[in-house]
């Protein structure tokens, strides 16, 4: 089986790699990027573990496969606490105020988490309750209950709006 | 297997024919899963997102024409589409989670060939044609006739669907798909209603009843849909549509509902969706 | 925060710091155990049973062994046969099957090749004959006479051996005279329950990587509540002595119960063994979910007496607990959870019956959601009945210190009335329910445990301090650690670097289970931090010429009434450790006893579409006694994922099988954990009745949460629309056809 050459930029910076046609990006990304931050948690697009924006649109990386990232602007949680023009190499709000509002336990959805959210952040500065509730819906979260997932979300908001 | 990304039509056709089990797909939020669970992988996957027809929504001529890969929430984003066809729209929004709408695509929820896809009841209600790719070049038909049943198309061998058509629907035309899911998102409609109204003042002028989830694949309910023409949707009307969306349910028992609950449930939501439907068509 | 009896105030107990493990999970650094690759390493893969009970007639693995890729093959036959009287004998034959197959998707061969698709391949390619055996599914064909076996090995180990059958242990409890208080009695009401198997849904799968040296030695990494049991159990499976396996704790995605167990870690071994590389085996969610433990099933019959004014006076308890292939004490604990009201007079009998269904592991308060979903929906049909309100029917029967549960034990100092009192004077009790919806409360009880637990605490030179322990963080605890070694060294939280260390850098301790270890190991990075104080005022003394007698520890700083100069502070004392005795480090173990029992109180408003059956939940409150609250994020943390666990379990989640034993719904889209749409926030409020038993009265908050929520919903369903509905999941079809049946 031949692998694939794919070229394309993860985390702001240009990057190639290798791999078999039939590999999902999730496993190209853990496997030949290093990049483990995603996570796979279903394999099936049911559970947003491996949630990466792919020219800005969130999406489960499971369900991509690698070669489909050819050309494309890839984003995944290690990419997240720079370039945003909040902090510069500190970390985005979202992440700060995950840790401050305890908006993890286990920490194995986090990533998950929070690129979905900057996804939909970027799209809803200013999202309703019900609104985070189900752009999150992609996202399982078996430990927290979800109740300080969406608070830390609703402050990040507030702190994204404020900074602009 | 191989991946190929055509960038035509043709060549995506040409892929198609010149590949045995070869397979064309667009999110693969279908593909990936049926092929982790077992099902053959195939020789080729034929990529159709960098063909730019297919994704593409564009309205003129007095019809909407809608790319076949186009992710959904391309769809849903776009409100002069969702203020002209609010159903098709919601049925498309209902498809999974932001991440899978950013994948998913009304081809594929169609050619997926599940009864209980979200985006199909409402096309059918307002129908909605396929356009078909095949070696013997392009064919028209309704997306009701796409699906024959679970799993089955009437898409011959090298053909693929590339774009819907839907024509501008009256004046006072409002259309309406919900479904009933045991959780809020990320879940199959155990029953899928859609309903299409034109309303002349308070009296019905024009009905179309479609279900999902309750027989091999989507079916239109022509007794409902009599029921709600020359009515004011008032309660005897209702009745009828509810109990018409029953009787006309042909559901089976598996993992997600009985058929007890289908029969049942179909009726509750057909009537429903005929009320926000007029809602609509009246606003 | 309700604060009840606690008059300590604390620098850093009940602070909210940022956890000390937190920074590496918001960028992806944490290393869970999928996340590690060692060079040369090989992927596995399994293959399972397609049939629920089989015998095995023949395994060729040849085909398999000649595939491209492929460097080891294993199967049962690799491994030691376990006397039957073994404690791991179970678990040894359900890591790989031995000669027989006990349910679908019980694996039976393992491969490791040089990529995970080749392992896949070559697993499917491996050639087994089996002679198909009868089986059974349920409770009720399970303890039919002249039921087939579901597991031949079976015997009730858990009260004696005995001749092979389905039952895995048979609880009888009994006080007072239950008979005759039920013909006493002025109301009576008895009704069945039934639950479905739930699973502990924890969203990363089992993983692991395990090395196997030439040297015979085993390096593992494991997602594991208890790396402990991971090392002994992986041992026996093996026939290895203890000391040839050292397992590293990965970060845990996830456990509730359901990584209390081994699964992967000996196959991987072996295979490691065999390829001489190292082996990287992890499951896919279907694997998950067809092959790691459920929780079980339960069928319940519960019948509660009480007089005219409420006073509780009889339980008369039947419950049944489906708890898989294999024995477990899952239907032994059924009966013990009764324990929170007095029942002057109780016979209960709960069984643990066998299946040809996946071996059902812990899953939070294990068993006793089962019991109190059938009893709390009976107290609360007795509050209706009798127009009473339903927590004032509790408070009149709420145990309290002294009194029994079903196994006779007197209760230490609980909290169970403050919990009821403090719901009573909520905002969201003190409020009516939205329109349209209608409100339930509901009462759980866990016991919690102690068990062994050992901390060593090293001062650093520089005056910090690190905190090492053996109890894998499911879920905050390494921040709790550091805040009581905080509270006790009089340093900063931040000076403090907790860390769960290996299998050889620690000593022994056991599975974070039972709520037990911000109880258990706290108690001992308490003791450990305890002798350092007694060891940094002697050096302190000794630096300043004064009477080690007089010199006291506060606030982090060494002081004497006799000696003018400042205090000495700990960095200073540290700093100069070498001229005064060498390193400061100490070390506590323990077998703690008095885990402080938990109860919890909850409280939920729900509509109930009435023509399609859907529940939603519009408000939920969740009042818990923690005793004393360390980190009181991740109290409410632990409060609220065990009542959404417990909602799932209420409305959607459960095991779907065929009547060929195959679960028809092995994946997230259709075994149904609650999203964020489902839910409303979580209130918490957070009672704090310090258990006298902990040196800052803690309880385990872990596990009592999940108690309450589905007699919590299934009361609040009775009183949107009358009906009782009496069997879980209350899925919108089964609610849809209790309003039906009910019309």
């Amino acid at each position: 089986m031949s692998r694939t050459h794919i070229t394309c930029t993860v985390n702001g910076e240009d990057t190639d790699f290798l791999a078999n046609p039939g590999t999902s990006l999730l496993d190209a990304l853990r496997d030949e990027l290093g990049l483990t931050g995603a996570k796979e948690g279903c394999g099936t697009g049911d559970c947003g573990a491996c949630s990466v924006l792919m020219d800005g649109k969130v999406t489960c990386a499971c369900l991509v496969f690698a070669p489909e990232a050819q050309g494309r602007d890839l984003l995944t949680v290690e990419g997240l606490s720079s370039g945003d023009g909040v902090g510069g190499d500190h970390l985005h709000p979202l992440q700060q105020t995950f840790l401050e509002g305890a908006a993890l336990q286990c920490g194995v959805c986090t990533p998950g988490f929070l690129v979905a959210a900057k996804a939909l952040l970027n799209q809803n500065p200013d999202p309703a309750e019900s609104e985070i509730r189900y752009a999150l819906a992609g996202n399982l979260c078996r430990c927290t209950g979800y109740d300080k997932i969406i608070r830390s979300v609703q402050e990040a908001a507030v702190q994204l709006r404020s900074a602009t | 297997m191989e991946y190929a990304a055509p960038t035509t039509v043709d060549e995506a056709r040409t892929l198609l024919t010149d590949n045995p089990g070869s397979r064309v797909f667009a999110g693969a939020t279908d593909v990936v899963p049926q092929m982790r669970s077992g099902r053959p992988e195939p020789s080729v996957l034929i990529d159709l997102k960098r063909i730019d027809r297919l994704m593409s929504v564009a309205h003129d001529n007095g019809h909407w024409t809608i790319g076949a890969a186009m992710p959904t929430s391309e769809l849903t984003s776009n409100g002069e589409f969702a203020s002209v066809f609010p159903g098709i729209s919601e049925g498309a929004g209902w498809i999974g989670s932001d991440q899978i709408q950013n994948r998913s695509s009304l081809g594929g929820n169609l050619c997926n060939g599940s009864p209980a896809a979200d985006s199909v009841p409402a096309m059918i209600a307002s129908e909605a044609r396929a356009v078909i790719a095949g070696t013997d070049g392009e064919r028209t038909i309704p997306v009701a006739d796409v699906v024959t049943g679970p799993g089955q198309l009437s898409l011959a061998d090298g053909e693929f669907v590339v774009e819907f058509e839907i024509d501008d629907p009256p004046a006072h035309t409002g259309d309406a798909y919900i479904r009933m899911t045991p959780r809020t998102e990320m879940d199959i409609a155990i029953v899928g209603a859609a309903v299409r109204v034109t309303m002349d003042g308070d009296t019905c002028t024009d009905a179309r009843v479609v279900l999902g989830a309750v027989a091999p694949t989507a079916v239109r309910v022509p007794d409902a849909e009599a029921a709600l023409i020359g009515s004011s949707l008032n309660e005897a009307a209702l009745a009828e549509v509810a109990a018409a969306a029953s009787v006309a349910a042909n559901p089976i028992n598996d993992k997600r509902g009985t058929i007890e609950y289908r029969v049942q449930v179909a009726g509750v939501l057909a009537k429903r969706a005929a009320v926000l439907a007029a809602e609509r068509a009246r606003a | 925060m309700t604060a009840i009896e606690n008059p300590k105030t604390y620098k850093w107990v009940g602070t909210r710091p940022i956890r000390h493990d937190g920074y590496d999970k918001v960028v992806g650094k944490a290393r869970f155990a999928a996340d590690l690759n060692l060079p040369s390493q090989l992927h596995a893969a399994y293959l399972r049973s397609p049939h629920a009970h089989a015998n095995i007639v023949s395994i060729d693995t040849s085909r398999a062994e000649a595939m491209p890729g492929v460097k080891a093959v294993v199967t049962g036959g690799d491994f030691p046969a376990l006397d039957i009287t073994d404690p791991n004998h179970d678990v040894s034959i359900n890591v790989l099957a031995r000669g027989t197959v006990l349910y679908h998707g019980h694996a039976i061969a393992a491969v490791a090749a040089t990529t995970k698709a080749e392992a896949q391949a070559a697993a499917a390619a491996i050639e087994v004959e089996y002679e198909l055996l009868p089986f059974v599914l349920g409770i009720d064909e399970a303890m039919a006479d002249g039921a087939p076996l579901a597991n031949e090995q079976n015997y009730q180990k858990f009260i004696g051996p005995s001749d092979p059958s389905n039952i895995a242990t048979h609880t009888p409890l009994e006080r007072g005279d239950a008979d005759a208080a039920m013909v006493a009695a002025d109301i009576v009401i008895d009704r069945e329950f039934d639950c479905a198997h739930v699973h502990q849904g924890y969203i990363e799968p089992h993983a692991c990587v395990v090395d196997t040296g030439a040297d015979g030695k085993a390096n593992v990494w494991a997602s594991s509540q208890g790396h402990f049991m991971v090392r002994a159990i992986t041992a026996a499976v093996l026939g290895w002595e203890t000391s040839r396996i050292k397992v590293t704790p990965a970060e845990i995605g996830g456990g509730f119960g359901g990584k209390t167990t081994v699964y992967l870690e000996p196959v991987a071994a072996r295979l490691s063994e065999k390829a001489g590389r190292p082996v990287k085996l992890v499951m896919s969610r279907e694997e998950v979910l067809r092959s790691s433990g459920p929780a079980p099933g339960a069928k319940l019959r519960i019948k509660i007496g009480a007089t005219s004014d409420g006073e509780l006076t009889a339980i008369d308890g039947w419950m049944a607990y489906q708890v898989g292939a294999y024995g477990d004490f899952a239907g032994m604990v059924g009966a013990m959870s009764v324990a929170s009201y007095k029942f002057p007079n109780l016979k209960l009998e709960s069984w643990g019956v066998l299946s040809n269904t996946p071996k059902t592991a812990a899953y939070r308060a294990p068993s006793a959601p089962h019991a109190a979903f059938a009893i709390e929906s009976v107290i609360d049909d007795i509050a209706s009945e009798l127009g009473m309100d339903p927590i004032e029917l509790r408070l009149k029967n709420a145990a309290v210190e002294g009194d029994l549960t079903a196994m006779g034990m007197p209760h230490p100092r609980i909290g169970l009335v403050e919990c009821l009192e403090a719901l009573k004077a909520s905002d969201h009790y003190q409020s009516e329910p939205a329109e349209g919806a209608a409100r339930g409360v509901a009462v759980g009880f866990w016991f919690n445990i102690g068990e062994q637990s050992s901390a060593t605490v090293n001062l650093n030179e520089d005056g910090t301090a690190t905190v090492i322990t053996g109890s894998p963080d499911i879920g905050g605890s390494r921040a709790s650690m550091a805040l009581m070694a905080a509270e006790e060294l009089g340093i900063d939280v931040y000076s403090i670097t907790p860390v769960v260390a290996d299998t050889e850098a620690v000593g022994f301790t056991d599975v974070t289970e039972g709520s037990r270890a911000t109880f258990a190991t706290g108690k001992a990075v308490v003791e450990a931090c305890r002798e350092l104080k007694v060891e940094l005022c002697r050096r302190a003394a000794q630096t300043m010429g004064v009477d080690e007698a007089e010199v006291e520890w506060v606030d982090g700083a060494a002081v004497s009434s006799s000696h003018g100069g400042e205090p000495l502070t700990l960095a200073a004392i540290t700093a100069q450790a070498k001229r005064t005795g060498g390193p400061l480090t100490a070390t506590a173990s323990l077998n703690a006893a008095g885990a402080g029992p938990s109860f919890a109180v909850h409280c939920a408003d729900v509509k109930v579409d009435e023509e399609t059956g859907q529940t939603a939940i519009i408000r939920y409150t969740a009042v818990q006694d923690a005793g004393t609250a360390i980190h009181p994020s991740y109290v409410e943390g632990q409060m609220q994922g065990g009542s959404v666990q417990g909602i799932g379990w209420a409305l959607n989640e459960e095991y779907i099988f065929s009547s060929d034993g195959v679960l028809m719904n092995p994946g997230f889209l259709d075994y149904r954990i609650p999203v964020a749409s489902d839910l409303p926030m979580i209130e918490t409020i957070i009672v704090e009745v310090p258990n006298p038993s902990h040196p800052y009265g803690v309880r385990g908050v872990g596990e009592t949460g999940i108690v309450p929520p589905m007699a919590t919903i299934g009361n609040a369903i009775k009183a949107a629309t009358g009906v009782r509905m009496s069997s879980l999941p209350m899925s919108p079809p089964k609610v849809l056809k209790a309003l039906g049946d009910a019309r």
